[in-house]
């Protein structure tokens, strides 16, 4: 008898893994946990409807964002991703800024260099600086109810690598 | 008459009692958010998450289960973590500019300050020290952020 190890899909499931298992090739049965906290989240069902209708050569990608998802749920049952996504938002305007005014003080610098006699640019004139962070148009329109101030950061949704 | 059901007892087909855990926050005018959870999460475990939070807590987290849910269905491969890896490319970006502009103050500073020295330098020499405190700048802190990406 020839019959392998069900995947960890079938064994929460208490189901025989049949050979074409959807689940067998992402979730292996020596990491259930992997498998358990995508289906407290999304459910089994709902997760093989996903994989079903992705092409094959992407379902493993779709399996681990999938994982990544429910672990930052399962951490954060408020905010989940969003939490992450928030953050992040708020550091990269943060440092656009910063970065806008250190050019800004390079281009004085220089001024100042080049024609001592000029008078100096005020340092706290920086209004016109703030027309520079136009890279995130395309995801602002996302983020209108995680900008209460309210919204966890879990610093461990900031730089962990997305796929382990 | 169904008039009074939420949005998910509608699309669930079902009656709308007072205590719907789900209608203070699918109400009928916007049907579409509940269809987009549904898809990707199910009622049942939609209903288990929030019943499992304090009252005060379940609008912000329906909003955040619609975001996640509508990215998933516009990227059904990488859903929102496309957008946390995008943002943390653009971190990445963004300090390694930072640092690399505030080194080239550093250099520009102490240029003004000892403005005798720099009129001597010949201009190679000068290129060479203004090119090793940006590597340096860009060496910092910045070699742990990446993902290792979509494979």
């Amino acid at each position: 008898m020839g019959g392998s190890s069900p995947c960890a899909s079938c064994k929460l499931l208490r189901r025989r893994c049949a050979k074409d298992c959807i689940f067998a090739p992402y979730f292996p049965s020596d990491d259930p946990h992997k498998f358990a906290i995508v289906h407290k989240v999304f459910g089994a069902s709902n997760v093989s409807k996903m994989l079903q209708d992705l092409p094959v050569h992407q379902r493993a990608d779709a399996v681990s964002s999938l994982v990544y998802e429910a672990n930052a749920r399962v951490r954060d049952p408020v905010y989940g991703c969003v939490g992450a996504i928030s953050y992040l938002q708020d550091q990269v305007s943060q440092l656009q800024m910063q970065l806008a005014v250190a050019q800004t003080e390079i281009l004085c610098i220089q001024m100042q260099q080049e024609s001592p006699l000029q008078t100096q640019i005020p340092q706290d004139d920086k209004s016109f600086l703030l027309a520079s962070t136009s890279n995130l148009d395309n995801i602002s329109q996302y983020l209108n109810f995680a900008s209460s101030g309210n919204v966890i950061q879990d610093p461990a949704l900031k730089r962990e690598s997305l796929w382990t | 008459m169904n008039s009074g059901r939420c949005s998910a007892c509608r699309y669930l087909r079902r009656r709308c009692p007072p205590d719907c855990i789900f209608s203070p926050y699918f109400p009928s005018n916007n049907p579409q958010r509940f269809v987009s959870i549904h898809r990707i999460y199910g009622a049942s475990n939609v209903a288990k998450l929030l019943q499992q939070l304090p009252t005060h807590l379940r609008a912000e987290a329906a909003d955040s289960l619609y975001f996640e849910a509508q990215c998933r269905v516009e990227d059904p491969v990488y859903g929102c973590v496309g957008l946390i890896f995008l943002l943390q490319q653009q971190l990445h970006n963004a300090e390694s500019q930072l640092a690399k502009t505030q080194a080239e103050i550093a250099v520009l500073k102490s240029q003004a300050q000892h403005p005798q020295t720099q009129q001597v330098e010949a201009e190679p020499e000068f290129n060479n020290f203004l090119q090793q405190q940006l590597d340096n700048a860009a060496d910092l802190n910045f070699s742990n952020q990446g993902s290792s990406g979509f494979m």
